[in-house]
């Protein structure tokens, strides 16, 4: 028999860690889905999409300016010592994921803003004729692809940089996958097609931006397999923490709202939508979009429970 | 160059605190919190029972994850002695250091910034002791430099068997306990 | 019959060459002291501790006006500078929010604990008239004093002045009384406080029911450090695994109530396999042969389903012992007031100790000695008529101090006389004494209850009146003039002032006695002439002793082999392996074990004990140590535990024999105690609503104590004959 007592109990910390609440999920949610947003956007200024042509690509910057201030405004929520926020801005840590994500998130704001200038009629610019001429530009052939390139590259980084930061933080072995990034990306690209394809008024568009979700979705699951796998036969501590989501106290909750109802369910509505057997309808592109809410609700809260186990 | 550590004999410790008492009124740590603490590991069944005692505190890893992690620098490894301290006016408290820490050493002080154990540099700056080490009745605790050979640490753990804190964690704890 | 014990001590006369050159060697370190601190610097006062009796000397820091931190003295042979995680903590008494800020008088009932705030003038005017009443209608001896510690030094002086022999301090009765007195019984004189023992250069350590460790003691942890450090081998005999029992060779998991036997057995042993110290015994023994004949029989195979510990171990361990005397220390315990029989359990442990040949040689018990510093020259005490009321007729014999329950009796019935006041200093006589029911009812037989306390203990609640003393560290006190291995002086001297109403004992103890008009006994003008009056007897002044804190005197011989006179104080001369005097008055002159009495079905033996970071009931409040440890836990078996299907963490009620229920307190279910009993620390659960940060913490193990088991040859209230049943989701 092995018992463990300690005279610890530090807020935050003990009797298990939670420094991070909803705010940081929240943040991931809505940074996932700006990046998913900014990458398809810029797929489709790539292929030559001219502003006032209606395409979905100059929609979302709005959007994605909206949702990332809110995303910023928990981020600050977050902090603890918030009138010193902008220390962030002195100095690049280069082995601090978190350090390079404040300077991604700066670099994501011009690109919105100069995306969303490209898409705003030349009349309404009148008095401001230097940036009238600044959106002529920006929506001519070459500048637009060069716009798309930097959206792609942005979003590529903004949607990837949190799932390493996480997983650079080993002491909680949950998160110490290599599949992190590239699930939180997909993730966001999954949640970005699922709400374009929404708002798309294009019925090509439509269809593209469902299949491309389809495809999201598959290599979500796959991703989590692989999470799951990866983990479970690593160490003793790390099969542990994989435990949590086999088993253990998170298993519920991951696989009915994350897997089942966040990805499962609707890839097969979607499947059926995207070869015309079932009519359009929402509830798919919700589910989508909650799934990758309750994504980072459960990695966000899983992961901050588990622990290195040895002593 | 300094290297700062701990030895920390087991056998000697009866966990009474003193060093739990000592840091929080040397280093006015607020009521709730704690910057060191006493563990105890028991296992066995009755009579056959073995009580492990550790004092525990920041390890000052010679990989300190929460330094790499920091996004402003704050967390910074001060020299001399390599201490792992975190500079309060460029903490912003985003806590990732809290998060990195296998030891859960780290806690955000009311006023905002993530604190921890110092080694009480305040102190071995003046040629003291740690407030801990000073005070432990019983000389449990040893503190001192571990890049020098005649050191007594490594006297100590040249003929001791010893062990760190969760070593497969890979921050090569600097803190070393006597079986 | 009565047999008063006198402590043996050698005193120091005068200062030579030792205390000059001691002095020599700590004033660079020192010299800081005394000087005013430039701006942002430490002022650092030397005093001596209070959080418990051991009064390890201590150095206090005040940073920029503000009391800081306490450290030890380097120059203390007590902490040998390193204080106790209490000491360590004693700012924090400064600091409670909760403490007494003025002086009180009840508004209403008594234990209603509400108070009108009064002036010290008011306050001392009423209890001096009271007093006064009761010696014309009573006498004086009518008044009692209940106090603990070196700060009750003056009201002990104004009660005497004022005639009353009526003092006691719970540490007899309730505490260390037993084994005392079984020392005596043996050896002619008692362990002493702090106990004598030489723990520093023991090769073998046997504690049985004594948890070193969490019983922070301070030299006797260190030197039980230093003895596990060195090899010495140590064996520990408790119903729970303690620290102390962690570090041990040889752990014994004696069943509750049976360590009598578990002596007697080793000493069986001893003298069967002619083990024993024969030359030390020839020489200083009496009465072997009567001991060993009744011994003969109590083999370890006896002993085996008593205790529950294997013959093969029991000799083992015997040998063990054995093998290392005389450097072999069986420790006599501290707190022995167990089941009634203590006494002659300390006579037992005395007498293990002699067969081993430890008193008075290295590694057992050493002779202390003390300095010769002169008392104030006071006019005498009157003399009293009718004697003491404690122990009337001298019913128990062996008696050589007061007995708390003893004026609680005659208080609560009136015999042999009527005692109608009661004074309290520094004891909460609510969780200090078994039965608070009996406290309760001698209680409401009083015309006059004074207590003088730091917090609004659960004792001040029952008082007409309530005295806020200053902390240790904001008040000068009596010069502690200490019995020890190295004899010093040392002084306790404010550090910074009281930071309300608050006064010291002294002040306090003299302007009572000026209202009483017993000014002739208190002939100084103010405390530093008296202690500057005292010290320049010894050939030291008050400026000195400010300065320095202590002054440490040449230390003398320890031990026999040093030139200490081998005398015991004892009928015979000698060691008592077998006592006349005990036979004469009926008992037993060779222990004898008697199983204690089992306790009802399904319920559990309520044992308790001490945690490192308190003392007693008087810290909780402490907020540096209450955020150490903020509420006790109920340790319970884990066999037990699963069969009761409770985990640890659970908060449970106890309810013990007599129907009495107890605060909600969270389970530690662990293998590390026996099944049949249950532990926790004492001192929690508190009641009183004024230590507001403590209420309703933890549970009080004294209020379960409704029972207990009086020692027939002293009067010591046993305590572990208590059982409770647990009751679950509270």
């Amino acid at each position: 028999m092995l018992e463990l007592v300690t005279t610890r109990d530090n807020p935050m910390i003990d009797p298990t860690m939670h420094v991070w609440g909803w705010e940081i999920p929240v943040y991931l949610f809505l940074g996932g889905w700006v990046a998913g947003s900014m990458v398809l956007a810029g797929w489709f200024m790539r292929q030559g999409r001219r502003p006032g042509d209606g395409c979905v690509c100059y929609v979302l910057p709005w959007v994605s300016l909206l949702l990332i201030s809110l995303g910023m405004g928990a981020l600050f929520l977050d902090l603890e010592h918030r009138l010193y926020v902008w220390r962030m801005y002195l100095t690049l840590q280069p082995a601090s994921p978190m350090s390079w994500g404040g300077w991604i998130l700066l670099l994501v704001y011009p690109v919105l803003a100069l995306s969303a200038l490209v898409s705003i009629p030349g009349d309404w610019l009148e008095r401001w004729p230097a940036v009238k001429r600044l959106a002529a530009r920006l929506g001519e052939a070459t500048a637009s692809r060069t716009l798309g390139h930097a959206n792609i590259v942005t979003g590529v980084a903004l949607g990837i940089y949190t799932g390493i930061l996480l997983s650079s933080l080993g002491a909680r072995p949950l998160w110490a996958s290599a599949a992190l990034g590239p699930l939180f990306l997909v993730s966001g690209l999954s949640t970005g097609a699922a709400f374009a394809h929404v708002i798309s008024r294009k019925p090509g568009d439509q269809a593209t931006l469902l299949r491309a979700d389809n495809v999201f979705l598959a290599v979500e699951l796959l991703l989590i397999g692989l999470f799951l796998i990866g983990l479970s036969t690593a160490s003793a501590v790390h099969a542990n923490a994989a435990a949590l989501l086999l088993g253990g106290p998170y298993t519920a909750v991951f696989w009915v709202f994350v897997v089942g109802l966040g990805i499962v369910l609707p890839l097969a509505i979607q499947t059926l939508m995207a070869s015309h057997r079932i009519p359009h309808t929402l509830v798919a592109p919700v589910l989508v979009m909650a799934g990758g809410l309750a994504l980072r609700f459960v990695i966000v809260s899983a992961g901050q429970y588990s622990h290195w186990i040895s002593p | 160059m300094a290297r700062f550590g701990m030895v920390i004999d087991t056998r000697q410790c009866v966990g009474c605190m003193d060093c739990v008492v000592a840091c929080k009124v040397e280093n006015d740590v607020p009521d709730g919190f704690c910057r060191d603490w006493i563990n105890q590991r028991l296992e066995g069944t009755m009579p056959d029972l073995r009580l492990t005692i550790t004092s525990e505190r920041c390890n000052h890893c010679d990989r300190p994850p929460c330094v790499s992690c920091c996004p402003t620098g704050a967390s910074h490894v001060h020299e001399p002695g390599k201490v792992v301290l975190v500079d309060h006016g460029k903490c912003i408290g985003c806590k990732a250091c809290l998060a990195s820490c296998p030891y859960g050493a780290r806690f955000i002080h009311p006023e905002g910034y993530a604190d921890k154990c110092t080694f009480c540099i305040h102190r071995v700056e003046k040629g003291e002791l740690p407030a801990c080490v000073a005070v432990c009745p019983t000389h449990a605790m040893h503190f001192g430099d571990l890049d020098d050979p005649g050191s007594g640490l490594n006297r100590l753990l040249a003929s001791r068997r010893h062990f760190v804190l969760k070593p497969d964690a890979g921050t090569q704890p600097r803190i070393f306990y006597l079986e | 019959m009565n047999r008063i014990s006198r402590r043996r001590f050698l005193k120091i006369a005068g200062f030579g060459a030792g205390a000059a050159a001691i002095a020599a060697g700590t004033s660079g370190r020192l010299g800081a002291m005394g000087r005013q601190p430039a701006a942002g610097e430490t002022r650092v006062v030397p005093t001596y501790c209070d959080i418990c009796f051991w009064k390890c000397n201590a150095l206090a820091h005040v940073r920029d006006g503000r009391l800081w931190k306490i450290t030890g003295h380097p120059d203390d042979p007590l902490s040998r500078g390193r204080l106790c995680p209490r000491g360590t903590g004693g700012v924090g008494a400064h600091f409670d929010p909760d403490r007494l800020r003025a002086p009180l008088m009840r508004r209403k009932a008594r234990g209603g604990e509400e108070w009108v705030e009064v002036t010290w003038d008011e306050a001392l005017g009423f209890v001096a008239e009271r007093m006064q009443q009761i010696k014309a209608e009573h006498g004086p001896e009518a008044m009692a004093l209940f106090s603990h510690g070196i700060g009750g030094t003056f009201l002990k002086h104004t009660l005497k002045a004022y005639g009353s022999p009526n003092i006691a301090a719970p540490s007899f009765a309730q505490c260390r009384g037993p084994r005392d007195v079984g020392f005596e019984l043996t050896f002619g004189e008692g362990v002493g406080s702090p106990e004598r023992t030489d723990i520093a250069n023991a090769r073998c350590l046997v504690l049985i029911g004594s948890h070193l460790g969490e019983n922070m003691h301070n030299t006797q942890v260190q030197e039980f450090a230093d003895a596990v450090a060195t090899g010495a081998a140590i064996i520990v005999a408790d119903p729970r695994f303690s620290i102390a029992a962690s570090k041990a060779r040889h752990y014994l998991p004696v069943k509750a109530g049976s360590d009598l036997a578990l002596l007697l057995a080793w000493m069986n042993v001893l003298v069967t396999e002619g083990l024993y110290d024969r030359d030390y015994v020839e020489k200083h023994g009496f009465g072997f042969d009567h001991f060993s004949a009744e011994i003969a029989s109590r083999t370890p195979e006896w002993a085996y389903p008593e205790t529950g510990i294997a013959p093969e171990t029991i000799r083992e361990t015997a040998r063990l012992m054995a093998r290392h005397r005389p450097a072999t220390l069986v420790h006599p315990g501290r707190r022995t007031t167990w089941y009634g029989d203590d006494a002659q359990r300390g006579r037992a442990i005395a007498l293990l100790n002699a067969l081993l040949g430890s008193w008075g040689r290295k590694g057992g018990f050493y002779y202390p000695s003390s300095m010769d510093v002169p008392d104030y020259p006071y006019p005498p005490y009157p003399a009293s008529a009718r004697g003491k009321v404690d122990n009337p007729g001298q019913r128990f014999p062996f008696a050589s101090e007061a007995i708390t329950t003893g004026i609680r009796e005659a208080t609560r019935t009136g015999e042999p006389y009527p005692v109608k006041g009661w004074m309290v200093y520094a004891t909460n006589l609510i969780h200090a004494l078994p039965n608070e029911a009996e406290t309760l009812r001698a209680i409401e037989r009083l015309d006059l209850m004074v207590v003088v306390d730091v917090i609004p203990s659960e004792i001040a609640g029952w008082a007409d009146v309530v005295l806020p003393e200053a902390t240790y560290l904001e008040r000068y006190d009596e010069i502690n003039v200490e019995l020890f291995r190295e004899p010093f002086v040392a002084l306790r001297q404010p550090v910074v002032p009281p930071p309300h109403d608050q006064k010291p004992n002294w002040w306090i103890a003299r302007e009572l006695a000026f209202k009483l008009g017993l000014d002739a006994y208190y002939p100084w003008t103010d405390i530093e002439e008296y202690l500057d009056h005292r010290l320049k007897g010894a050939g030291l002044g008050l400026a000195e002793l400010k300065q320095r804190g202590l002054v440490r005197g040449p230390p003398a011989p320890l031990y026999f082999e040093d030139g200490v006179p081998a005398e015991f104080a004892t009928p015979s001369g000698k060691i008592e392996f077998y006592s006349t005097q005990l036979a004469a008055a009926g008992f037993d002159p060779v222990p004898r074990y008697k199983a204690p009495e089992p306790g009802p079905p399904g319920s559990f033996r309520l044992l308790f004990g001490r945690a490192p970071v308190h003392s007693f009931s008087r810290t909780q409040t402490n907020p540096i140590l209450r955020d150490a440890m903020d509420e006790n836990e109920l340790w319970l078996n884990a066999s037990v535990g699963a069969r009761l299907g409770l985990a640890s963490g659970e908060y449970v009620r106890l309810r013990n024999q007599d129907g009495v229920l107890s605060n909600r307190i969270r389970l530690r279910v662990t293998e590390a105690i026996r099944p049949e009993c249950v532990y926790m620390v004492h001192g929690f659960g508190h009641t009183a609503r004024g230590l507001r940060s403590a209420y309703g913490r933890g549970a009080s193990d004294a209020q379960l104590i409704t029972r207990y088991a009086t020692d027939p040859l002293m009067g010591g209230t046993g305590a572990n004959v208590n059982f409770v049943t647990l009751e679950p989701g509270a």
